[in-house]
């Protein structure tokens, strides 16, 4: 942390500081020292901060207009649509801000594995961004629910069915998730209570998540430790807080052209047909981000081991600060990892892509090996590569490999740099 | 700056990917020019007020849509018939209004404040006089199929009869772009079925592209202030980057770092 002596300059604010330091805070927050060669994939924390108050701000609004009622739900959506004025934004802007918002946790949590950011001492700056990321599928899966449409209801009957998997007391909490014997008025009106309230619970997390991170600071694209504050830092403001500002510009462009020029895109035609339990869709699918975790249920043969594979598949990232042996942080000096981190991206994508397709012959097939991959890579290549990989010579600051022109020149053994910062 | 090179495509990547995700399975509809495509795409008028002359003359008979007021028919960026038009069209349907001071309910003519009124008591009735199918509503119907208005265009294009092998049921046709290429309509639009009043030929083709563009407004009747408003967004978005840019590499001259 830096400076914990600042005082105010005005006698009030001296007051006032002594009372409750949010000044100080302040003070910290803009000197905050911060590694001067982040790249633009770390501005994608800043990104993820303002696509979560979006959603909050649009959702607030919608929920003023939208009535959690099964027989009115979807109506109510038709009238914020057409009548309430600016509604159509308002609900474009939060349908694809789901999207955005998931679009943008991916790329922050793929430059996390690519960068190691992860790792000691950020395991637990990890673990909450994992917990955060969990309450957003969650958040997604409920909100998608309360539209009232063909996919919110089917897709919220197969989703709450996994739970009937678990042993004997299975079908009993499914009676209870649903507040009667299918996905019904009850059902809605709990999962709007929920959509309501995890944002909240999410905005508490990203306090503690940027806490925590401002304990060790930032990792940066070298992925070594860095003396704060020091040639190779920045304070926040105005460096930082530019940078993030430019590229959350360039993203909010992205943004404005799915809401202003293809609404409906990223979403599925069934859910504008309203709820009918009588009539099951052809095809029941998630919205795109969830599509990856449900190839991997369904490529299961089993349906209480496929609900096993799947929250396996998310919870084993939690310990990935353990299951990655290797003491160096960034794959630019992983070679072997950085060809193993590509084949996950590779692999994620194209479970993401059988997820959509029916799950059948080839694509299941596909699937599987996807999906055993998928597990490989964490449980078997990660560890076993941090003892048999040959790294390469890491650099001792990261004002050297930019002042020197090239990182040949500066770079020394990893033990010396030990010796050295001893 | 070639970081962004390599951000923008993996946006690329995962969309075209969705893209394609969503457009799995595809037939190919017949192509006509919708004039409400497009970064500045707007309706066309007059292809509005005769598509709601094919929609009120020809499928109002069997199908409703329920989320649509006369009001509507009135309003800025749609068909835009003048107020008096859309009183005197409100005016030619009846509605059930009540109860009164008496506790009866009775009939009035419609208002514009009214929502267009249904071919059917209820759900049961539509599919009781239907054989059983129910006339989906129209409302949001172009939003509600894979396909979108190319589909809903095809579709009422594509009656043929079947193949040989197909064997059809009393009250079912062949379509080649219906789902299962069976459907319980039978083939609305015939030539001249309407007259339009403006002299334009009523062709199927022509009704079919007419009352699917109604139907576009009737799904999105915000269209047009969303792509002049999404213009005007980029473009103020597109000048505050360039500017928030320049700015950056200012402030990043003062270290020894590349932004």
């Amino acid at each position: 942390m830096s400076d914990h002596n600042y005082t105010p300059s005005s006698k009030v604010g001296k007051w006032f500081n002594d009372r409750l330091p949010l000044l100080t805070l302040a003070n910290h927050l803009t000197d905050y020292p911060t590694p001067k060669n982040l790249n633009y994939w770390w501005t994608f924390g800043g990104i993820l901060t303002f696509c979560l108050i979006t959603q909050i701000v649009t959702g607030l609004t919608l929920a003023m207009h939208y009535i959690a009622h099964a027989d009115m739900a979807f109506e109510s959506v038709e009238h914020i649509m057409r009548d309430v004025n600016y509604g159509w934004l308002i609900r474009y802007i939060h349908a694809n801000g789901a999207s955005m918002f998931f679009l943008a946790v991916y790329i922050h949590i793929f430059r996390s594995l690519f960068y190691g950011s992860y790792k000691s001492p950020r395991e637990i700056i990890w673990i909450i961004g994992i917990i955060i990321y969990l309450l957003m599928m969650a958040a997604a899966f409920m909100g998608y629910v309360l539209p009232w449409g063909q996919m919110s209801f089917w897709g919220a009957t197969v989703i709450t069915n996994l739970f009937s998997a678990i042993p004997l007391v299975g079908e009993g909490i499914v009676t209870w998730l649903w507040g009667g014997y299918s996905v019904d008025n009850p059902t809605l009106t709990r999962f709007f209570t929920l959509h309501y309230l995890i944002p909240f619970l999410i905005l508490g997390l990203v306090v503690l998540h940027i806490w925590a991170l401002h304990v060790p600071g930032n990792n940066n694209p070298v992925g070594i430790d860095i003396k704060k504050p020091s040639k190779d830092t920045v304070p926040f403001h105005p460096y930082i807080v530019i940078k993030d500002g430019f590229a959350l510009l360039m993203f909010m462009i992205v943004f404005a052209f799915f809401v202003f020029y293809s609404p409906n895109i990223l979403g599925h035609a069934d859910n504008y047909i309203e709820a009918n339990p009588m009539v099951t869709p052809a095809h029941i699918v998630p919205e795109w981000y969830l599509l990856p975790f449900y190839a991997i249920l369904r490529s299961v043969p089993d349906k209480l081991l496929g609900v096993v594979a799947m929250l396996s598949a998310i919870l084993i990232l939690a310990v990935l600060p353990w299951l990655d042996t290797s003491k160096i942080r960034s794959a630019v000096f992983r070679p072997l990892y950085k060809q193993f981190y590509w084949i996950l991206v590779a692999d994620v994508l194209i479970l993401g892509y059988m997820g959509a397709m029916p799950a059948e012959g080839l694509y299941l097939l596909i699937a599987r090996v996807a999906t055993a991959y998928y597990f490989l890579h964490f449980l078997v290549v990660l560890p076993v590569l941090g003892f048999k990989e040959k790294t390469l010579p890491v650099p001792l600051s990261i004002t050297e490999p930019i002042l020197g022109g090239s990182p040949d020149l500066v770079i020394a053994k990893n033990d010396k740099r030990d010796a050295k910062l001893k | 700056m070639r970081n962004f090179s390599k951000i923008f495509s993996v946006l690329a990547l995962i969309f075209i990917l969705q893209i394609n995700v969503n457009a799995g399975e595809k037939v190919e509809y017949l192509k006509t020019d919708w004039s409400f495509k497009g970064l500045f795409g707007k309706f066309d008028r007059g292809s509005l007020q005769r598509g709601y002359q094919v929609y009120t003359e020809v499928c109002a008979s069997c199908h409703s849509m329920k989320y649509l007021s006369y009001r509507n028919l009135s309003e800025k960026g749609g068909p835009e018939f003048s107020v008096a038009e859309a009183k005197a069209i409100a005016a030619s349907f009846e509605v059930t209004d009540g109860p009164n001071a008496d506790g009866e309910m009775f009939q009035r003519p419609a208002k514009l404040s009214d929502k267009f009124v249904m071919p059917y008591e209820n759900v049961k009735a539509a599919q009781a006089a239907n054989g059983g199918a129910y006339p989906p509503d129209m409302s949001v119907l172009v939003k509600a199929r894979g396909g979108g208005v190319d589909y809903i265009y095809s579709l009422l294009q594509g009656y043929e009869d079947a193949p040989v092998g197909v064997v059809l049921d009393e009250g079912v046709y062949y379509n080649k772009y219906m789902y299962g290429n069976k459907i319980k309509m039978s083939a609305p639009l015939s030539d001249g079925i309407v007259e339009y009043g403006d002299g334009t030929i009523a062709s199927v083709d022509q009704m079919s592209k007419d009352v699917t563009t109604f139907l576009m407004w009737a799904a999105e009747p915000h269209l047009e202030t969303r792509h002049k408003m999404g213009f005007k967004a980029i473009v103020y978005l597109i000048i505050l980057t360039v500017l928030v840019y320049f700015s950056m590499k200012k402030i990043w001259s003062r270290v020894e770092s590349e932004v």
